[in-house]
């Protein structure tokens, strides 16, 4: 038995973790955060083989599996990175390996690999929405309106969920579809309102779209536990350097105690990660409440060192002078995508039978 | 992550499931908090089934009376979680079992093993451990119990608080101050004292739960022969640290977390208030489903410390390499879920849950008194081995890398 990550994937998470360091710098981010343009930072994470993480090497990806792919966001989480990950690297592969026939696999997973196809997706049909998903088929086209769409920025396509089951696969430039990018609480992941009035869509029904939900919901989480690992880095390195009444306020027991609650509830966290991320490839009856639960305890979990983290900062960590609230609002932010821990739980207990 | 198991491994966990298909209506009943009274001969021919089969004092060696396996932590691991799973004792936990033997065997003499790990292990010698006094809690190496020595005797004076057993134990495990003219930690021995020596008074100390469990023990001139101390003279702080590493190995019990999520969640789905289960009602199951979310990073969290303990062990090291901020986490965490558990339990017994009549006898306590006792005796057991306030300031120091407090003047 082993439990823990290979060498392989301790290497992994090194690499991208270098490269995030190098180039996601605070100019970075507040670039980033005004103009929504990934291009540059994106190829250099193709480059890394990021998007082509789950696809099959048939089809010029790497074939890793999902734990992989949990830990990449959660490095991407740590570094407060502007990304397409979730939908390109993850959401829309998985969609197309679980619910695609071969021929759409043939066409799209190869310039998903390369980096060319980046997916924005749109799940609210599955997730309890509270905005507007109004999404229906009409023979081989799709109407309706969609709010909340994730990662629209420098998007070729949209990854559609629908009522009735399966994904729709729409072109991102086709003329009968009109786009409403939305700011979002988290400046680096964009939204985006749609409202399509009979675009042309591939269908993409052959399987279960709810596992495509519960892989998110784990890169959601994994994202979250990284975002808030960084955000008590940073909340041990402020304390240690602030200096009040003569010594550092890392030697009050007040700022202690708190940075140790957080790294309390964290650490447990990163074996609960392996193990649910792991469970979605393998035929694991357990899967969905995993998903559902990880995705839940880490949505409670990083508003509370969110918050706490936040504190120990003191008045520095109110203002965007060290960047910290980049961090707070990608946690924020995560914990209503998807699906909230409310909701997440009450599916759990659904995938265990619990309720009558 | 590769879960299976090896064949060795594998083999045990079948061994473990005939073992409690044949002989599990032997086991005492578990549960309902604490140590009460002195093993009964159900608990000490059970306790001997179980060493006879490796499933206690497994890797104590034969000649001291164990069953002689190589330490293999999964080997424990496997038998706790079956044995819970199973809902069945896992023998004696005394302070005796699990704190002075692994001492013993790492720092006692060949004569202090032999003479005391065999009667030790089958439950015929309990043991009380005598560290906190009133004025030594969480700064325990401030102990004012002290020892001369006269005549090749070490005489003893003092108070010892907290004292779990004491009531009924055999012998107690002592830190006292034979050298004080020596720095603090340096000024302590380790000595292994007889409850029945002239001059010791036990005292029971009422708590919470209404169990006679706790005590105050009073040493006046108290004497024991000078070769009744484990290693040497003022090197008592060194023993206890020995001991506290083997009990930081216990690695925390997630094992008890699982049990006690599934007794909750049948507790909600037996409870019917108004014609519905407190399972159907969404307020209930949603406190459940969170608290469920814990233990699963409890569990696999401790799989994880498992995994990488085994790995140290076959690289002969006492921890896994990544271990430290892990471990550090573990009781903290573990032992303040294990109250948030049981306090949902007491608030879905609501009113009728009130009444409140322990016995002396874990399996005579009705279900809502069980309940009430384990959630006060884990209050307890979040304040002792280092109360929690005391875990944070280590997990913040030792884990995190934060200054310690700075001294105040005159304290050393």
């Amino acid at each position: 038995m082993h439990f823990g990550l290979s060498e392989e994937q301790r290497l992994f998470g090194d690499a991208l973790r270098g490269f995030l360091a190098a180039r996601v710098t605070m100019e970075a981010r507040r670039a980033a955060a005004e103009s929504s343009s990934l291009a540059g930072f994106w190829n250099g994470l193709t480059e890394l083989g990021l998007p082509g993480l789950l696809v099959p090497e048939e089809h010029g990806g790497a074939g890793l599996g999902l734990l992989d792919a949990a830990l990449a966001a959660e490095a991407l989480g740590e570094a407060a990175a502007p990304t397409p990950f979730l939908g390109s690297a993850v959401l829309a592969p998985l969609a197309l390996c679980l619910l695609g026939d071969p021929a759409q696999q043939e066409a799209h997973l190869p310039a998903i690999a390369a980096g060319r196809v980046r997916v924005a997706v749109g799940l609210g049909a599955l997730t309890g929405t509270t905005g507007t998903c109004t999404l229906r088929r009409e023979g081989e086209r799709i109407s309706g309106s969609i709010t909340g769409l994730i990662e629209p920025a420098c998007a070729t396509h949209w990854l559609l969920a629908l009522r009735e089951g399966g994904f729709a696969l729409v072109a991102a430039d086709a003329p009968e579809v009109r786009i409403r990018p939305r700011r979002s609480l988290d400046r680096l992941r964009p939204l985006a309102d749609l409202d399509l009035a009979g675009a042309p869509a591939e269908w993409l029904t052959a399987g279960d779209a709810r596992r495509v939900l519960d892989a998110g919901r784990v890169m959601l989480a994994a994202e979250t536990l990284g975002a808030a690992r960084s955000m008590l880095d940073q909340a041990v390195a402020y304390a240690g350097q602030r200096r009040q009444f003569g010594r550092t306020i890392a030697s009050f027991q007040g700022v202690k105690h708190a940075c140790a609650d957080m790294a309390a509830w964290l650490e447990p966290c990163r074996a609960f990660l392996w193990y649910a991320a792991q469970a979605q490839d393998a035929p694991d009856p357990e899967a969905r409440m995993l998903a559902c639960q990880v995705k839940a305890h880490l949505d409670e979990v990083g508003r509370e060192v969110a918050r706490h983290a936040t504190e120990v900062h003191g008045g520095m960590g109110f203002t965007e002078l060290l960047g910290l609230p980049f961090w707070f609002k990608r946690i924020a932010a995560n914990r209503q995508l998807l699906g909230g821990p409310e909701r997440c739980r009450e599916e759990a207990a659904e995938a265990q039978g619990l309720i009558a | 992550m590769d879960l299976t198991l090896s064949e060795r491994h594998r083999a045990l966990q079948a061994a473990l499931r005939e073992f409690i298909a044949r002989y599990g209506h032997l086991s005492p009943p578990v549960g309902g908090g604490g140590g009460r009274k002195r093993p009964d001969r159900k608990v000490l021919d059970w306790q001997a089934l179980l060493i006879e089969h490796g499933f206690a004092a497994r890797a104590v060696p034969r000649q001291y009376g164990g069953y002689g396996a190589e330490p293999d932590v999964l080997d424990a691991a496997i038998i706790t979680e079956e044995f819970n799973k199973a809902g069945l004792s896992l023998g004696i936990q005394g302070q005796g079992i699990r704190m002075l033997v692994p001492t013993l065997l790492e720092v006692g003499t060949e004569e202090q093993r032999r003479r005391w790990i065999g009667p030790t292990i089958r439950g015929e010698v309990i043991w009380a451990q005598g560290y906190s006094e009133p004025e030594a809690g969480s700064d325990l190496a401030s102990l004012r119990t002290h020892a001369r020595v006269e005549d090749g005797h070490f005489v003893i004076n003092g108070q010892k608080i907290w004292t779990s057993s004491a009531h009924f134990a055999d012998m107690i495990f002592l830190l006292c101050r034979t050298e004080p003219d020596r720095p603090k930690h340096l000024g302590i021995s380790y000595l292994l004292v007889p409850m029945t020596a002239p001059g010791i008074e036990v005292r029971p100390l009422p708590t919470m739960t209404g169990h006679a469990t706790f005590n105050e023990v009073f040493f006046t001139e108290v004497r024991v022969p000078v070769d009744q101390i484990v290693l040497g003279r003022g090197e008592g702080w060194k023993v206890a640290n020995v001991t506290l590493k083997h009990e930081r190995m216990l690695l925390g019990d997630s094992a008890k977390l699982v049990h006690r999520l599934h007794r909750l969640r049948s507790l909600l789905a037996e409870t019917v208030v108004e014609g519905e289960p407190l399972l159907q009602k969404p307020v209930w199951r949603d406190r459940l489903m969170r608290l469920q979310g814990e233990v699963l990073a409890a569990k696999y969290h401790q799989m994880r410390l498992l995994s990488e303990a085994a790995q140290g062990q076959a690289q002969g090291q006492a921890q896994g390499r990544d271990s430290g901020l892990g471990l550090l986490v573990v009781k903290y965490y573990g032992s303040t879920l294990a109250w948030r558990l049981a306090a949902l339990a007491v608030d879905a017994l609501g009113d009728a849950g009130l009444p409140y009549e322990p016995h002396d006898e874990v399996a005579e306590d009705d279900a809502a008194t069980a309940w009430y006792a384990d959630w006060m005796y884990d209050l307890g057991l979040i304040i002792g081995g280092g109360s929690s306030n005391i875990q944070k300031n280590i997990i913040a120091e030792r884990g995190l890398g934060m200054p310690r407090e700075p001294k105040i003047n005159g304290s050393a």
